[in-house]
């Protein structure tokens, strides 16, 4: 056979052992990780800057009684977050997490009141409760191919209603269990007042770690979320994986159920939406990407922690409530934009 | 070969049939696969060579036929028992995980584990040494896939390819995207894999690569088999003539005509701030000027500054006669320029849109009445129009652009540019992915819209394509223009002679 396409001279070097040694100088695996340990650093220095500017500002916010309050408030959004981490990475979505959570701390209400049950098991079933809303959200989307936005966003809605339904709109009191508050409140080191529940999410957000970098449950994770068809090629059950993510989801939903009606000492059957998009936000000021295959759980945390600083911080210098939205929304815009600037120039 | 003949094959496909809902895509096809041997199976688009490969890898099942591995009969239930069977497939599209490592990708589905749950990374990362260094591949196993080259990536895919113990290795155009050296180094491999007891498919379209490397040619044309030859004992022409069912005439020149007049496009002194370097040239009414050079010589960039795609650094652009001021594509198109992108599927089409409404997209203006309805039994009548006459293969105007194949989808990106009515038409590898029957048609088209009247650019790596069509031949080396000739005075190897005249400045790295 004649070859009709002229081919460009080849360079004068032997191809077969230094083509592929030779094609790139540019980014080597160690600058690479530098690069990335210095974008957390960066998202922590930003942190960091922020309690600075308000430490400077009010001599209130620098104490351990704040600092332990902002570790309460960002508690339960951030057990919220830190689920709908692995969903995000996937590459999918988690409309359901605030009413879910609302939901779960009605069935604890449920189970502990008017079933009942004896504490442990009652906040076992709740964190349960909530696995199985993760369960039925997986099941629709990676079953019945719902997108996950519907999926839900569907879900978020019908977890609202039955809040309500359930509980006949009204509160409902943990009488029988007077301990069941202490799970969120009870003050764990002598002479401050550090409570449990902050304990339960720093131990949360190990299990987290350890679940997304050290198991076969996190490269699914990730890999669902970079390349979904090349994973089901693979011969990994992307199917049965999404579901899992999504159940694990659903536990942190059932969690922060139990934390929430226990702070309160009374499961609110409304609330909670808006919940979710905070917790979204926490994610994506983390350096999660919503196009999925990125993302961390260190990330998440900071951004919590963003979030519950700029809240107090702004409370305590006096910033009006309705100015304190605003400025949230600022940081996700900034957050998400110089995220992509960096991600641009890498 | 003699005993490879007598001996039963290692893959054996019989009367292998699969239809979709108004397609027939495969129809009684048979397919050996010697041991010891690199079979190459080629075809148009839509042959049917993917259909087949997706059965192979279990991702389809097929209506009728038998498969056979070693004699035995086999049923594929899916991708995983596909590689169980030592059935390893290098699909054409990139199937990895760019936010994995290397070592990730490749054990995918098949991890070192620790206690059921955890991963050890390490041992998959010795693994993945261990596989590399079997293979004489320079890769890191934990380097991160996004951050490699395409070249890299590519032989990501053949070392995950060959790490399930392989004994049949299909590749689609797995040369697609690398370079002279690299493909070298993919072959060598290909030779390092072929055993007594392994044999390669190899799915290409370029056929001075089926000389170098396969045994056999299964040719496959509308979902049959036209032929099989043994490579050493065929030729380039006759392999097309199978592939298309007619022969192909050989090298064609256009005839030299006369060209006068005001050039319509007439570009002075381009210079970009990246490569372009003083780039100055016309073109007239009826004449196609081809451009040619090495990957990266600066022809894309040349059309992208001339429509306003990207920053001009300095440098002047005339329309017939009059100077214009383009500053980004819409203007380019308002003053008669259009700009048909190499990369069609991104940048020319809407692939989820109908034929008709990729058609009309850039003329939606002249089919909108001044409230802002837009006309939509005037577009399907347009639509009607250009498929007609551009002989679109579509079932409908309505049809999705997706579904058509490359060569149409090409065809419904010059019938937006023609709907536009420009008086220039810059083509960049218009015949890029297209199968060698279509290639014909667009050339007749290029050389049919020259005759109209319309002065046409065409980006073209392939020399006889650029010989074959242009009148005259603007060659690039490094961003500059190295030479313009008339066809007449144009040969291979004059044109690559002046697509490596390197400066010795070397303005680029």
């Amino acid at each position: 056979m004649t070859s009709p396409t002229v081919t460009p001279p080849k360079p004068d070097r032997d191809p077969s052992t230094t083509a592929f040694a030779a094609i790139d100088k540019g980014a080597t695996p160690r600058f690479a990780r530098i690069r990335g340990s210095l974008q957390q650093l960066l998202a922590f220095a930003s942190l960091i800057l922020i309690v600075l500017v308000f430490s400077l500002a009010s001599p209130h916010f620098f104490t351990t009684n704040n600092l332990v309050s902002i570790l309460t408030a960002a508690t339960v959004t951030g057990i919220l977050a830190l689920g709908t981490t692995f969903v995000i990475i996937t590459g999918g979505i988690d409309l359901s997490i605030g009413t879910g959570m609302v939901l779960s701390g009605v069935m604890a209400g449920v189970f502990l009141t008017y079933l009942g049950w004896p504490l442990w098991a009652g906040v076992l079933a709740t964190i349960l409760f909530g696995g199985l809303i993760g369960l039925i959200n997986g099941v629709n989307i990676s079953v019945l191919g719902i997108p996950p936005f519907i999926a839900t966003l569907g879900m978020m809605l019908i977890a609202a209603g039955l809040s309500l339904v359930i509980s006949g709109t009204k509160p409902i009191y943990f009488k029988d269990h007077p301990d069941f508050q202490s799970i969120m409140n009870l003050s764990i080191i002598p002479g401050i007042r550090f409570p449990l529940g902050v304990a339960i999410f720093i131990v949360m957000i190990v299990v987290a770690a350890v679940l997304l970098s050290k198991t076969i449950l996190g490269r699914y994770t990730f890999s669902i979320g970079s390349n979904e068809a090349a994973t089901a090629l693979s011969g990994v059950n992307v199917r049965r994986w999404k579901i899992i993510i999504y159940t694990l989801a659903g536990l942190f939903v059932g969690l922060a159920g139990v934390l929430s009606a226990s702070r309160l000492s009374s499961a609110q059957p409304t609330g909670g939406m808006g919940l979710e998009l905070e917790a979204i936000a926490a994610v994506v000021i983390g350096g999660t990407s919503l196009q999925g295959g990125k993302g961390s759980i260190v990330g998440t945390v900071i951004g919590a922690l963003i979030m519950a600083v700029l809240t107090n911080g702004l409370r305590i210098i006096s910033v009006p409530q309705e100015w304190q939205s605003v400025a949230v929304g600022v940081v996700i815009l900034v957050a998400v934009y110089l995220d992509m600037l960096r991600r641009r120039r890498a | 070969m003699t005993s490879a003949e007598t001996s039963v094959p290692l893959l054996d496909l019989r009367g292998v049939s699969k239809g979709f809902p108004g397609v027939q895509a495969l129809d009684d096809v048979h397919l050996e696969l010697h041991r010891g041997e690199v079979l190459a199976l080629v075809g148009e688009n839509g042959a049917g060579k993917s259909t087949l490969m997706k059965l192979l890898a279990g991702i389809y099942i097929p209506d009728a036929g038998s498969f056979r591995l070693n004699g035995r009969e086999i049923v594929i239930e899916g991708p995983k028992h596909a590689q169980e069977l030592g059935i390893s497939i290098i699909h054409q599209e990139f199937n990895l995980m760019p936010d994995l490592t290397v070592a990730q990708n490749i054990y995918i589905g098949r991890e070192q584990r620790a206690a059921g749950f955890f991963l050890d990374e390490r041992s998959l990362n010795r693994r993945a040494r261990k596989l590399f260094e079997g293979l004489g591949l320079a890769l890191d196993p934990t380097e991160r896939v996004e951050q490699l080259t395409v070249a890299k990536q590519q032989m990501v895919e053949i070392a995950k390819a060959l790490s399930f113990d392989a004994k049949v290795l299909i590749m689609d155009e797995p040369t697609a995207a690398l370079n002279d050296a690299e493909v070298d180094v993919l072959f060598e491999l290909i030779g390092r894999f072929k055993r007594p007891d392994t044999g390669v498919i190899y799915i290409s379209h370029r056929m001075e690569e089926l000389t170098r490397i396969s045994d056999r040619i299964t040719v496959l044309r509308d979902g049959r088999n036209a032929g099989t030859r043994i490579t050493a004992e065929t030729d380039q022409r006759e392999v097309i003539s199978l592939m298309v069912g007619r022969e192909i005439s050989g090298e064609q020149r256009p005839v030299p005509r006369a060209i006068d007049g005001e050039p319509v496009l007439a570009v002075s002194g381009l210079s970009t701030r990246s490569l372009l370097r003083d780039v100055s040239f016309e073109v007239h009414a009826g004449e196609i000027l081809g451009f040619a050079g090495l990957m990266g010589a600066g022809r894309t960039e040349v059309a992208r500054a001339i429509v306003g795609a990207d920053p001009r650094e300095s440098g002047e652009i005339r329309m017939h006669g009059r100077p214009v001021s383009i500053g980004n594509p819409a203007e380019a198109s308002r003053h008669g320029i259009g700009y048909l992108s190499e990369d069609r599927k991104h940048l020319g089409v809407l692939l989820e849109r109908s034929v008709r409404e990729n058609i009309v997209l850039s003329a939606l203006r002249d089919y909108t009445s001044t409230l802002g309805f837009v006309n939509d039994t005037r577009i399907e009548a347009t639509g009607r129009d250009y498929i007609e006459k551009l002989r679109i293969k579509t079932p409908s105007s309505a049809q999705l652009v997706r579904n058509l194949s490359g060569g149409n989808q090409q065809k419904v990106v010059i019938a937006k540019w023609l709907a536009k009515d420009c008086d220039v038409l810059i083509f960049d590898e218009p015949t890029r992915g297209i199968d060698v029957g279509a290639k014909e048609e667009i050339y007749a088209l290029l050389k049919g819209l020259a005759e109209q009247g319309k002065a046409i650019v065409m980006i073209s790596s392939e020399l006889p394509e650029v010989l074959r069509l242009s009148d005259r031949i603007a060659v690039m080396a490094e961003g500059r223009l190295t030479a313009i000739l008339d066809n007449a005075d144009a040969t291979q190897e004059n044109l690559m002679d002046y697509a490596t005249r390197f400066s010795s400045e070397g303005t680029i790295a």
